[in-house]
């Protein structure tokens, strides 16, 4: 009998223990939830992409490492290449698959237009990183669709206010004739001519164009204070570049496609020098989570910089995976969650969206190119009368 | 328009058109000793300035800094190197499918361009990002009333023009341009004459893929800019050179050359609409020429196609 017991006691003991054993196991194991990047990697602006994409890596690797969040998380990254017909092929790949519950989505303007549908169709909340075109959330009423980033309707109105708060007069304007530049053409004519300025010259050019000269020319013989591009930085530099070439002696502005350290790269001396541009939100180092960000980037050691949009990347992908922990992976869910976000915090400020999935904080900061780098207007040496601009 | 003004629209055009018409007399060689297109041309031309833009890293490494010593490095190196890929090209991809239908040739040489063209965007560092191509020409200019004419930019012309005349007078001249043209008029006979038909082939592409690299230097020295996309738009212009010219006619790929560029510049001048359509107003008068005159402007002499 005594024997029987110190069996049973064995067994329960043995029980109890394998019990506690599964229990706990249980509560290490989490549940994998995924989720999607997409953005440029390879292609002219990759630069940009790449940040991104190492910016939502660090955001999901810190997420995985709180013992707090409920969820182990996934990053399933892809590449648009900035290119509509590579974009939808990508965005259709990720919202067809089950599993991915949502994603971050789209430097690019013109992508971005061709996969709304896309998420809609499929009902994959998303928020958009970078891409600036405001009828990516205006021109729909798709539910799915966020964007953390201000748009170029704020970016141009603040661009065309401080450009003829600088004494200019005249502009000619250059513009790529993808969405994403005859949207930056419509906003800044529109704001330009409100706030006094005068339109001297509109020309639309292709986005692989190699040759500018004979724009170039014609502006020229126009005689502008300022020559204005909407497009990325790969143009910018030829166009940049060619100004020089043909004398014109004229301020050059840029878009937020601008601003890029591969402006500085693709420049020899010191054509960049002088350069203006804008871009939505602040600096890294002014950002209210920005020692944070940048501490941590810093640390996860990746070979590219986050580049202009690298924190709206890191607090989207942030957003999402609130979304996740509060309401669980389900794709309706998230994105009814989403519907209602209200001053939720990340390190880009407060974050706001209204009935169209906009985030509504439009702050945006003017940068100029000083010494081979992109310095806030307000810390430069043209800010306080070192340096001129050209012109002034 | 004043004349000053007129004077600088003019010096474009002849910058472009000579551009055009390096890589536009590259492939009427090609079609004329083997009858193939090689749609491959400018990304072997992209290929041939991104090798002048290595030599120049490599020179600055070295400390080497003298701007004539440098141009002529990177010309001699990157000219020589892409000859020999133009040859390896022939002998390894065009040679032996020559008596497959010429479409296999042309899907063949396609490939292999965004081959080249995908393999310098991923392989060579940061090469999806434009490159700053280094300034080495001395940059001084006369201003000519509202006309800026540019010491590099008159060198180039001058040195294009004479690649082009050089090039005219290999062919028309030397025993080794008679050969090129014997084998472009009849291969069989060429053969029992005692020519070397296969050195020839491979000779000749040596020549064009060469005297694209000299338009790929000659492209970055003038625009100071790089890039892994710059050879598909210039191979497609230097191909409508080529065929609005007359394939198979070196005089025609310089017509056709600079003809294109006169287009687009008018196109993006002249007419009242946005300048943004001004390859299509050029490749829609080069689609007009084609209907009219199938082929091109000056014919190959002995052409039996249509």
């Amino acid at each position: 009998m005594a024997y029987a017991g110190n069996r049973r006691t064995i067994i329960s003991a043995a029980l109890a223990a394998s019990l506690s054993l599964s229990f706990a196991s249980a509560a290490m194991a989490k549940d994998t939830v995924k989720v999607g990047f997409i953005g440029p990697l390879t292609g002219g602006v990759s630069s940009i992409g790449l940040g991104g994409r190492n910016s939502a890596e660090l955001a999901v690797a810190l997420r995985n490492q709180n013992p707090d969040s409920k969820y182990e998380y996934e990053l399933e990254v892809l590449d648009d290449e900035c290119k509509p017909n590579v974009g939808v092929q990508v965005a259709t790949k990720l919202a067809a698959s089950r599993d991915v519950v949502g994603a971050v989505t789209h430097y690019c303007s013109s992508v971005a237009m061709g996969a709304v549908d896309i998420y809609h169709k499929f009902n994959l909340p998303v928020i958009v990183w970078g891409a600036v075109l405001p009828d990516i959330t205006y021109g729909n009423d798709y539910t799915e669709v966020h964007r953390i980033n201000g748009t170029m309707i704020n970016q141009n109105d603040a661009a065309a206010e401080f450009m003829t708060d600088q004494g200019y007069k005249t502009w000619a304007i250059i513009h790529d004739t993808t969405d994403y530049g005859k949207g930056h053409n419509t906003y800044f004519s529109k704001y330009l001519t409100e706030d006094g300025g005068e339109i001297i010259g509109t020309f639309g050019v292709t986005s692989d164009q190699q040759d500018f000269t004979a724009e170039l020319t014609k502006i020229k013989q126009l005689n502008p204070e300022v020559v204005y591009f909407g497009g990325l930085t790969p143009l910018a530099v030829r166009i940049r570049q060619q100004m020089d070439k043909l004398g014109i002696e004229a301020q050059f502005q840029g878009a937020s496609g601008l601003k890029s350290e591969a402006y500085f790269k693709g420049l020899s001396g010191d054509l960049a020098e002088g350069t203006v541009t804008f871009l939505e939100g602040a600096p890294a180092e002014k950002l209210p989570g920005g020692e944070y960000f940048m501490a941590e980037y810093e640390k996860a050691d990746f070979g590219e910089a986050f580049e202009a949009y690298g924190p709206f990347s890191f607090s989207a992908m942030n957003l999402l995976m609130d979304a996740v922990e509060e309401v669980g992976p389900d794709r309706k869910d998230v994105t009814a969650y989403l519907a209602d976000v209200q001053d939720h915090e990340s390190i880009t400020g407060a974050v706001t969206f209204d009935a169209n999935g906009q985030n509504t904080v439009a702050l945006i900061t003017e940068y100029v190119a000083q010494d081979g780098e992109w310095v806030v207007w307000a810390d430069s040496e043209y800010a306080d009368g070192t340096r001129t601009l050209t012109g002034k | 328009m004043d004349i000053g003004l007129f004077g600088q629209y003019l010096a474009n055009g002849v910058m472009l058109g000579t551009m055009y018409a390096l890589v536009a007399v590259g492939f009427t060689l090609f079609f004329g000793v083997l009858d193939v297109i090689k749609f491959s041309h400018g990304d072997v031309l992209m290929l041939g300035s991104f090798t002048g833009f290595t030599v120049y890293i490599g020179l600055l490494s070295l400390g080497i800094e003298n701007p004539w010593v440098m141009i002529a490095a990177i010309l001699i190196v990157s000219i020589v190197t892409t000859a020999m890929l133009g040859a390896v090209i022939a002998r390894y991809l065009v040679l032996p499918l020559k008596s497959a239908p010429p479409l296999n040739i042309l899907l063949i040489t396609l490939m292999l361009g965004t081959a080249i063209r995908e393999a310098v965007r991923l392989f060579y560092p940061d090469g999806s990002n434009p490159k700053a191509f280094p300034a080495l020409l001395p940059t001084a200019s006369v201003d000519l009333g509202g006309f800026s004419l540019r010491a590099d930019s008159v060198i180039l012309v001058a040195a294009g023009v004479a690649v082009i005349i050089g090039l005219n007078l290999v062919i028309n001249r030397t025993r080794l341009g008679l050969a090129i043209r014997a084998v472009a008029q009849d291969e069989e006979t060429a053969k029992i004459m005692g020519i070397n038909y296969t050195m020839i082939v491979l000779v000749t592409f040596a020549i064009g893929s060469g005297a694209a690299a000299f338009a790929g230097i000659m492209n970055g020295l003038y625009y100071n800019e790089v890039n892994f996309g710059m050879g598909l738009l210039l191979g497609l212009i230097g191909f409508c050179a080529a065929i609005i010219g007359g394939l198979g006619n070196i005089y025609g790929a310089i017509l056709g050359g600079f003809l294109f560029a006169a287009l687009q510049t008018i196109g993006a001048v002249a007419l009242p609409f946005a300048s943004a359509y001004k390859d299509v107003f050029a490749f829609g008068v080069v689609i007009a020429l084609m209907a009219w005159k199938p082929t091109g402007l000056i014919a190959e002499r002995s052409s039996d196609r249509v």
